[in-house]
């Protein structure tokens, strides 16, 4: 995974709560079996109204995208960070967001910054009144920053650290393999088993 | 010190757990599936890794099917395409595959505790955020996404942060015809759809201790629509006897270890959970949706309600918002809906007790005349035992289309979809926008009101039928 340490670019307001990720990319998009591909997805019902945001320049080059509460909730589908990543984002700002679309974005680099209700109305404000407004985000010092304004943002510390770091989980797992075999070990053997396969007739 | 049972169950599966760090987690079970699969098997290929677990491993196709035909070629290449990735896949690595046509093919949240691999104490994830039905035998089960599943195959762990916990207390005897579907759809109302983000729910009191297993699915299968992590429910005799004599239930004396270790999955007297939300079951009546996510509810015997009611301007903006996508007007009696479709099936009521009830309802009766009902069982499995029951005469009878086992119309990626601007009765999870189809409209149900519906053409219970 690249590193994150600070990102910048423009903001999109997008005025919406509960952004559910069928509606960042709905299940029809979900055939690939690439991993690469998916921003044609990416809101595409609401991007086939000429009035959506996505659709405005200068919003439509933006790399920073702020929404309402509850981003992400719904479909654990990962491919809804891939088609933000896919589009160009680096980075979603949001009161609060689901919980597995939050884990999945961690691990695929992008980054979710966790900013109070009424700031989240400010800087939708803010980049109203001047479009293609730059947002700047500093995830050493978790804070985003766009004209003369300033806010901290919330993100886990261990995320934080991974991304800072562009660290994989994988391979920090694979160095505890005899952790892991150790644990195996202690398993009550009454756990079921998936193989030898057993059927009901 | 005194735990509550989600603790127990993580506390269990702690391979390790360094400062700073989250604690890395075994996992018991990893269910798979055709779509959020594919691309976490090309990360092992490109980096040269292997399962690390085959045998704790169980595939099956499921979203991305066809409910017709189901031994042709799918008709549409991509999705074929990617049923014949998972099944190379399945063989390349050595994986467990129930494919079209097997006996042991469906949803993978109905087949594995049918099979009897669903069981207490567990760890289970899958790509699929309806995990959390598992949580329904006292097993901590969540949805990952495809690093996560990458992570599961090449490890058997994961990396998790220890989540909160809520204790949902329901408790009180339902009304007739208020059923699981009904009492979750009304916990979400009540505490919106990120009311559980950050927690693991435990389900509890004497409302929950009298359903059956199938009906403790269903609430667990919807503890996603509330954000929460995972949900579950402390097992016990239910469970047991439901676990009794499955495919992969412990036999002899490993039932016994079994059950001995079973009994002690339960919260401690005294355990302090993080939040706690209580429901009167008793007051509680068929509730259905009438937004575009499910904490839109209402009562049925309610009317559609007026945005300006909501102080909340965030969810007075949705609700605006949800009513000009459902084209629907404020004060009109959610009884007047009328819907093209009934979707009786999916995770949360595919099961064989969901398919009975709506056949109980339909039986000698006809479905509204241009409404389609669909009726598509979680698995093969339940297919037959339906068939050898004789419910799909029932259905068929009925003007019911009677298809074979998938996701089908609960999301929109097999043939089975909603056309622009139609509506919808769904016994499925969601309702957001173009979930069913681009331009669907959803209004989430019971398997009662389904049914009911079916008869009527617009929204109703059971009980409209009979008056």
């Amino acid at each position: 995974m690249e590193k994150f340490e600070t990102h910048t670019g423009v903001g999109v307001p997008l005025r919406r709560s509960n952004v559910d990720t069928d509606q960042i990319i709905p299940a029809v998009y979900l055939k690939r079996v690439t991993r690469t591909g998916f921003e044609d997805g990416l809101f595409s019902s609401w991007r086939s109204d000429p009035a959506f945001i996505l659709n405005q320049p200068p919003y439509d080059r933006g790399s920073v995208l702020v929404a309402g509460p509850d981003f992400g909730t719904g479909s654990s589908r990962e491919h809804a960070v891939w088609a933000l990543q896919d589009y160009g984002f680096k980075a979603v700002v949001s009161p609060r967001f689901g919980d597995i679309f939050k884990g999945n974005a961690g691990k695929a680099g992008l980054l979710t910054a966790q900013v109070a209700e009424p700031e989240v109305e400010a800087i939708w404000r803010a980049l109203e009144d001047r479009p293609g407004l730059e947002i700047t985000v500093d995830l050493a010092a978790r804070r985003l920053s766009l004209g003369a304004d300033s806010h901290a943002f919330e993100i886990d510390d261990y995320t934080r650290h991974r991304l800072l770091n562009g660290l994989d989980d994988i391979s920090l797992t694979l160095s505890h393999q005899e952790e892991i075999a150790a644990f195996e070990a202690t398993r009550p053997s009454f756990k079921p088993t998936c193989q030898p396969i057993r059927t009901a007739d | 010190m005194a735990r509550t049972l989600s603790q127990k169950i993580w506390d269990d599966h702690v391979v390790r757990s360094p400062a700073g760090e989250p604690d890395l987690l075994y996992i018991d079970l990893h269910l798979c599936h055709e779509v959020t699969s594919p691309q976490a098997f090309d990360g092992l290929r490109l980096a040269g890794r292997q399962v690390r677990r085959p045998d704790l491993t169980l595939a099956t196709e499921d979203h991305n099917t066809p409910t017709l035909d189901i031994l042709a070629p799918i008709a549409d290449p991509v999705s074929r395409l990617q049923v014949d990735t998972l099944r190379r896949n399945a063989a390349e690595f050595g994986l467990r595959l129930h494919s079209l046509g097997d006996k042991d093919q469906g949803v993978v949240h109905v087949v594995s505790p049918q099979l009897g691999l669903t069981q207490p104490g567990m760890t289970i994830v899958c790509g699929d955020s309806h995990t959390s039905t598992h949580g329904a035998f006292g097993a901590l089960a969540f949805g990952i996404g495809t690093s996560e599943v990458e992570h599961v195959l090449a490890t058997q762990t994961l990396p998790q942060a220890r989540p909160q916990t809520m204790a949902v207390t329901i408790t009180g005897q339902p009304p007739q015809e208020v059923t699981a579907k009904d009492i979750v759809l009304s916990l979400i109302a009540r505490v919106g759809t990120g009311g559980g983000a950050g927690y693991v729910a435990e389900y509890r009191g004497d409302t929950i201790e009298r359903l059956s297993m199938e009906s403790r699915m269903t609430i667990c299968n919807m503890s996603i629509e509330w954000g929460a992590r995972a949900g579950l429910v402390a097992p016990d005799q239910t469970t047991f006897d439901y676990l009794q004599g499955r495919p992969h239930a412990p036999g002899g004396e490993d039932w016994e270890a079994a059950l001995a270790y079973w009994s002690t999955l339960r919260t401690d007297p005294g355990a302090v959970f993080d939040r706690e939300v209580v429901i009167d079951a008793s007051q509680l009546t068929p509730f259905v949706t009438w937004g575009t996510n499910p904490g839109q509810g209402v009562g049925l015997n309610q009317t559609v309600p007026d945005p300006a009611s909501f102080a909340d301007p965030v969810e007075r903006a949705a609700a605006e918002r949800a009513l000009v996508y459902m084209d629907l007007e404020p004060g009109t009696p959610m009884r007047q809906i009328a819907v093209d479709t009934v979707f009786l099936g999916s995770c949360t009521n595919g099961r064989i007790e969901d398919l009975r009830l709506a056949a109980s309802v339909l039986a000698g009766r006809q479905v509204a005349p241009g409404l389609r009902l669909l009726v598509v069982p979680g698995s093969a499995r339940v297919r037959l035992q339906a068939a050898r029951e004789g419910l799909d005469r029932v259905f068929q009878a009925a003007g019911a289309e009677w298809r074979e086992a998938g996701c089908s119309m609960c999301l929109g990626m097999n043939p089975d979809t909603l056309g622009p601007g139609q509506r919808s009765a769904s016994t499925s999870n969601r309702n957001f926008e173009g979930r069913q189809g681009k331009g669907s409209r959803t209004h989430l149900v019971s398997p009662a009101v389904a049914a009911a519906t079916a008869v009527v053409g617009r929204l109703a219970t059971p009980s409209d039928l009979s008056s």
